[in-house]
């Protein structure tokens, strides 16, 4: 099967497989790991026990997302002197230290804190149990604080200098390397879409939940906060991903110019163009849906602003359009659909039906997978966007990759995809386990050490329970019925 | 050997020490991995994994930590050794990957248990072999042309690299096994002392192996091994090592604590220094030196400004979590 292609391609959809499996798992746990802070923190302040309750449930999902990230994020960091060994020895000197902070001031903050988080409650108290919450939390964001660094600097490349032996050197000022020009611009999109995936599978758990029973008082907590996230933050990502788009209007036109499918220069008022399918030999998108002059109002705020098109780049120097314009819309589209859930929850609010509306639960429980599908979307148009360069305008992909052998990428591919499909198809799969539980009073956390006969027979129905108090449930009642 | 403190050196002693972290740390978890077919399915083999289920993600950060310090640091050496070495590496990440999600999966799945028992030994026996074989074959010597490895995917392949993936997993099997010897009792505790004793006869033999295979490897290892002025620095590594070692054999035979832990970790470290005698100042033996692989200044005193700010709080929260977690692991584990 692969004999037809190269090192190069398959070092390249190594590396694409990887990195999107990898990125699914932080853009949970990111999320995740504040949600878990809010409950903790919501707890401490009120003392209510359902913050409690809802922070062991998903503290119990955090464990599987966050290890499955971990040991995904192991390859990453390997995987750039494996198999682009040229682009390391480049570029080394400008992102190395980037990466290192990220080792230094996120990875050891999340894996030591991540022990008492998961198994220090009783051992620590409350108060410091909170703080290495809140630590796991703040080291998600610094970790991408400073990967996100590391790729926009890839994307928008300053403050170098070529050195002799053609490696890139930090120039003067480290601000202008890690403070890149589309930097802040990607922190805030990406950080944000963490933020909305998880607010929508939270979500989504809640929905499923208050469909099978809306008398569960924790599925509607849940419920609610994740619908107030929507409503909130979907609105602020749209505008902060247009200033991102702008952003990449400046600094890398034609990524734009693939997204919107301009293969033409439109002197005045370039269209947007809805759907179509882009045509790249004939250059052209064939069968347009285009609202005339909108692409130049969205993009330069004037309807007939002229907006230059593919055919003012040299062809070797032209990303692929179809992936870049396709990933493009998926993921705005979804972009909007959240923005439309957000919406009607306010309005099911509003009309006091947000737990009595089965059309609104079920469309959150479709929508529960949507964040994940929208950032990997959105990776695929910024990282296709950019080819073919690795470096934008300095290094190419195909002048990076390591001097290996076809069949060694070939075995090694065909290894990831094997492992990951099994070990995270596994995970996956534990982790909906753990989701179709319903939430409740007496939940306990991450433990460790069923010794006893009781809890190795598997699942067993719980007794019955009093949904509208779960107050009144037994403390232990899930110890007897867990089955681990 | 003429060692001069710049920068350079520095970084070369930093990444050694993160190396030599990841070693002996995530060695225990490792270890308790390779030795876990011979625990009693239950609560032996749910307390051995308990003794590391807080702190194993802290032990293996060490390791992103010695590979993204060594793409920052000396990034050509980076870009050299892990393509020489690709079906290594390539092993290590997936043996990583089963041993990692093994923690989590077990609990979570009692009817297939066994199946992620089998994927936390494999996992870590596969990580064991393949770093002792890099490290071979980074010692060995590897091909550079043009800032680009040189050689052929299977070079790295040879009965020396074999025998220093068995030191290695060795080596990882005695510090599991006196690990436990500190966190368990009773029965469980006599039964990671009498493993203990059999992984340190099988690391101090295999050391040996590798030392005097080192001798025979490459005239400029022997001579810095055997002649003067040379020998007079090099010569306490072999002898403390022995005394170390003698030690470390009494201790397994009445200590119920952590002392075998302790010697364990003294063993290692003075075969890392040994390692560093063999080495200096090559990077990548026998062609680039760490001059030759390093960073440019500015990139080394970013760094080393970070390091010099989070490291003594890396290790405050690490000690702490450690703290957290002391003593015994009790039957009912962690609530």
């Amino acid at each position: 099967m692969f004999e037809q292609l190269d090192a190069l391609l398959l070092a390249r959809i190594q590396f694409a497989f990887t990195v999107s499996f990898h990125f699914i798992f932080p853009a949970f746990s990111i999320g995740l790991a504040s949600y878990l802070a809010v409950l903790e923190g919501l707890w401490l302040k009120t003392g209510k026990a359902i913050y409690l309750d809802l922070f062991k449930y998903w503290l119990k999902i955090f464990a599987i997302a966050f290890a499955m990230g971990v040991v995904s994020g192991i390859v990453m960091s390997y995987q750039f002197g494996t198999n682009w060994s040229v682009f390391s020895d480049i570029a080394g000197p400008v992102i190395g230290p980037l990466m290192a902070y990220e080792v230094l001031t996120a990875f050891f903050l999340e894996a030591g804190f991540l022990g008492v988080m998961l198994f220090g409650m009783n051992k620590v108290g409350k108060k410091l149990h909170f703080a290495a919450t809140l630590m796991v939390a703040v080291g998600t964001f610094i970790s991408a604080f400073w990967i996100l660094s590391v790729n926009s600097w890839m994307q928008t490349p300053v403050g170098y200098e070529i050195g002799a032996n053609g490696q890139y050197l930090p120039g003067e000022s480290w601000w202008d390397i890690v403070f890149n020009p589309s930097f802040p611009y990607r922190l805030v999109h990406t950080v944000i879409a963490a933020y909305l995936t998880t607010a929508f599978v939270v979500g989504g758990v809640g929905a499923w939940h208050l469909l099978k029973d809306r008398t569960n008082l924790h599925a509607r907590k849940m419920f609610s906060m994740a619908m107030w996230m929507a409503a909130i933050v979907a609105p602020i990502q749209i505008f902060a991903g247009d200033m991102h788009g702008l952003n990449t209007l400046e600094h890398q036109p034609q990524k734009v110019m693939a997204m919107e499918g301009h293969f033409e220069s439109h002197p005045d008022g370039a269209p947007l163009i809805l759907f179509g399918i882009p045509n790249s030999e004939e250059k052209r998108v064939d069968y347009a849906i285009e609202i005339p002059k909108a692409s130049s109002l969205i993009l330069k705020h004037d309807l007939d602003a002229p907006l230059a098109g593919l055919d003012t780049i040299p062809d070797d120097e032209e990303p692929p359009v179809g992936i870049v314009f396709w990933s493009f819309r998926i993921m705005v589209g979804i972009g909007f659909a959240m923005l439309g859930i957000g919406a009607w929850s306010l309005f099911a609010r509003f009309r006091k039906r947000l737990y009595e509306w089965p059309m609104l639960h079920r469309a959150a429980l479709v929508m529960a997978p949507s964040g994940f599908v929208a950032v990997i979307a959105g990776w695929i148009t910024t990282e296709v966007g950019r080819q073919p360069y690795v470096i934008y305008n300095l290094l190419r992909t195909a002048d990076a990759a390591s001097p290996l052998d076809a069949p060694a990428v070939a075995a090694s591919l065909l290894a990831f995809v094997v492992v990951y499909f099994a070990v995270f198809g596994a995970g996956v799969w534990y982790i909906l386990h753990l989701m179709h539980k319903p939430p409740h009073a007496g939940e306990h956390g991450v433990k460790r050490g069923d010794t006893g006969p009781i809890r190795t027979a598997g699942i067993t129905p719980g007794p019955s329970q009093n949904p509208d108090d779960p107050d009144t449930l037994p403390r232990d009642h899930e110890e007897a019925t867990d089955g681990r | 050997m003429d060692v001069n403190v710049d920068l350079t050196t520095i970084w070369a002693f930093i990444i050694a020490f993160a190396v030599f972290a990841y070693v002996v740390m995530d060695g225990f978890d490792l270890g308790i991995g390779i030795l876990f077919p011979t625990f009693e399915v239950g609560p032996e083999r749910d307390r051995a994994m308990n003794s590391i289920a807080p702190v194993w993600d802290g032990n293996e950060t060490w390791l992103v930590l010695g590979g993204g310090g060594l793409f920052a640091a000396f990034p050509l050496a980076y870009a050299v050794i892990l393509p020489a070495t690709y079906p290594l590496i390539i092993a290590m990440l997936l043996g990583l990957v089963f041993r990692g999600v093994a923690f989590e999966y077990r609990w979570r799945d009692p009817g297939h248990r066994r199946y992620w028992d089998a994927a936390f030994t494999g996992g870590s026996l596969v990580a064991a072999m393949a770093q002792g074989m890099t490290l071979g074959a980074l010692l060995q010597g590897i091909e550079v042309v043009d800032r680009s490895y040189a050689g052929s995917w299977f070079d790295w392949l040879t009965p020396y690299t074999l025998l220093t993936g068995l030191g290695t997993v060795a080596g990882y099997a005695l510090l599991g096994a006196t690990w436990l010897v500190w966190k368990l009792d009773g029965e469980s505790q006599h039964h990671a002392r009498k493993l203990g004793k059999r992984a340190a006869w099988a690391t101090l033999v295999l050391m040996g192996g590798v030392s005097l295979y080192n001798v025979f490897l490459n005239a400029e290892y022997a001579e810095r091994w055997l002649t003067a002025p040379e020998i007079y620095f090099a010569a306490p590594v072999p002898i403390l090592t022995a005394v170390i070692a003698v030690m470390l054999l009494r201790a397994l035979s009445v200590d119920r604590h952590s002392k075998p832990f302790w010697l364990s970790l003294a063993l290692f470290f003075f075969g890392m220094a040994g390692l560093g005698v063999t080495m200096w100042p090559y990077v990548v033996p026998p062609g680039l030196t760490i001059w030759d692989a390093a960073a440019p200044e500015r990139s080394q005193i970013f760094m080393l400004v970070g390091v010099a700010i989070t490291m003594p709080l890396i290790i405050a929260y690490t000690a702490w979590a450690y703290w957290v977690f002391r003593g015994k692991v009790a039957d009912e584990g962690y609530h």
